[in-house]
């Protein structure tokens, strides 16, 4: 308990994961939580990835890090636009009433 | 190492409370503080375990554009009004497969933390050992800017795309609003915009011809 060491962190990554999941899934009215759980999502990897990386020794995990970080800012950005045009079309952002593709 | 210990418990149990009040809250205001506080502690994580550079990174990229650009929609899209909630409204058949998918999600990826090793040869196998004799930002800009920097572009562009994504989707021409026509503007020329005159003396300047 006192050492703290990669089963730690990937014990703290698994949580976050699951957490972004069942924000996805058991949500009912708000896509905007949806997107912030896609980031909860994206924060765990980003997690997995680092403690990987300090704990082998290997600096490419970081590298990597950096390179979903950037991916993360733009899906946020593509996203609320997204969301942003849908609010203007219908008037509002209730996953009920994202209906026009019968998914 | 008791402090260390102490510290990882608190950043971590705050991260995990506040991932869980994201996807449960109420406000979506609040759900965006709550990721605010959520990207701070997983920093605080980073700079604890060594990667300073990066916990650096996600406090200024995270809160300061992306948790930020977040709380900019929620203000101005008014749903501040529509409180979320969970299990109301028509009844959905996909909750308790998305739950059942969700736990089995959280156990596989236990499963991994008790049962696995390293493999004997791995420090031999990476080519990149971090080098411990100098700072963890010039080590990660050492190589990204030269065995990575095929990498490093391609982020590059796939942030100008999302850039001008973003503006085609959200940008609409208004009607009844002066704008400038860039075209007139630069098609402008010396004789349609200066009339050179000679003046005589003692006789002032008529305006009229």
């Amino acid at each position: 308990m006192i050492e703290i060491g990669l089963g730690h962190y990937l014990t703290l990554g698994a949580i976050i994961f699951f957490l972004g999941v069942i924000g996805i899934f058991l949500n009912r009215k708000n896509v905007i939580v949806i997107l912030m759980s896609v980031e909860l999502i994206l924060l765990s990897v980003n997690i997995n990835l680092i403690s990987f990386s300090i704990f082998s020794g290997d600096l490419l995990g970081q590298i990597f890090t950096m390179l979903i970080l950037t991916v993360a800012a733009a899906e946020a950005a593509i996203g609320l636009a997204i969301i942003v045009i849908f609010y203007r079309n219908k008037g509002s952002i209730r996953v009920e009433d994202i209906h026009e593709m019968k998914g | 190492m008791l402090a260390h210990a102490i510290f990882f418990y608190f950043f971590s149990i705050l991260a995990i409370f506040s991932a869980l009040m994201v996807i449960t809250s109420r406000s979506t205001v609040n759900s965006v503080f709550f990721l605010i506080l959520d990207f701070i502690s997983v920093g605080c994580l980073f700079i604890m375990v060594g990667a300073e550079f990066l916990g650096m990174i996600l406090l200024i990229v995270y809160v300061g554009a992306v948790a930020v650009l977040f709380l900019f929609v929620v203000m101005m899209l008014n749903v501040a009004q529509q409180k979320q909630s969970w299990f109301v409204g028509q009844k959905s058949t996909h909750i308790p497969s998305g739950l059942i998918v969700s736990v089995l999600i959280l156990l596989e990826l236990l499963v991994v933390v008790g049962g696995w090793k390293y493999k004997e040869n791995i420090m031999s196998s990476s080519n990149l050992v971090i080098d411990t004799s100098t700072t963890n930002t010039h080590s990660i800009g050492s190589v990204m800017y030269t065995d990575y920097i095929l990498y490093f572009q391609l982020s590059g562009v796939i942030l100008l795309l999302s850039m001008v994504g973003a503006i085609i989707l959200t940008y609409r021409k208004r009607e009844n609003v002066k704008t400038q026509s860039y075209l007139k503007q630069i098609s402008r020329d010396k004789a349609s915009a200066v009339m050179l005159k000679d003046v005589e003396f003692n006789k002032g300047v008529k305006i009229d011809d």
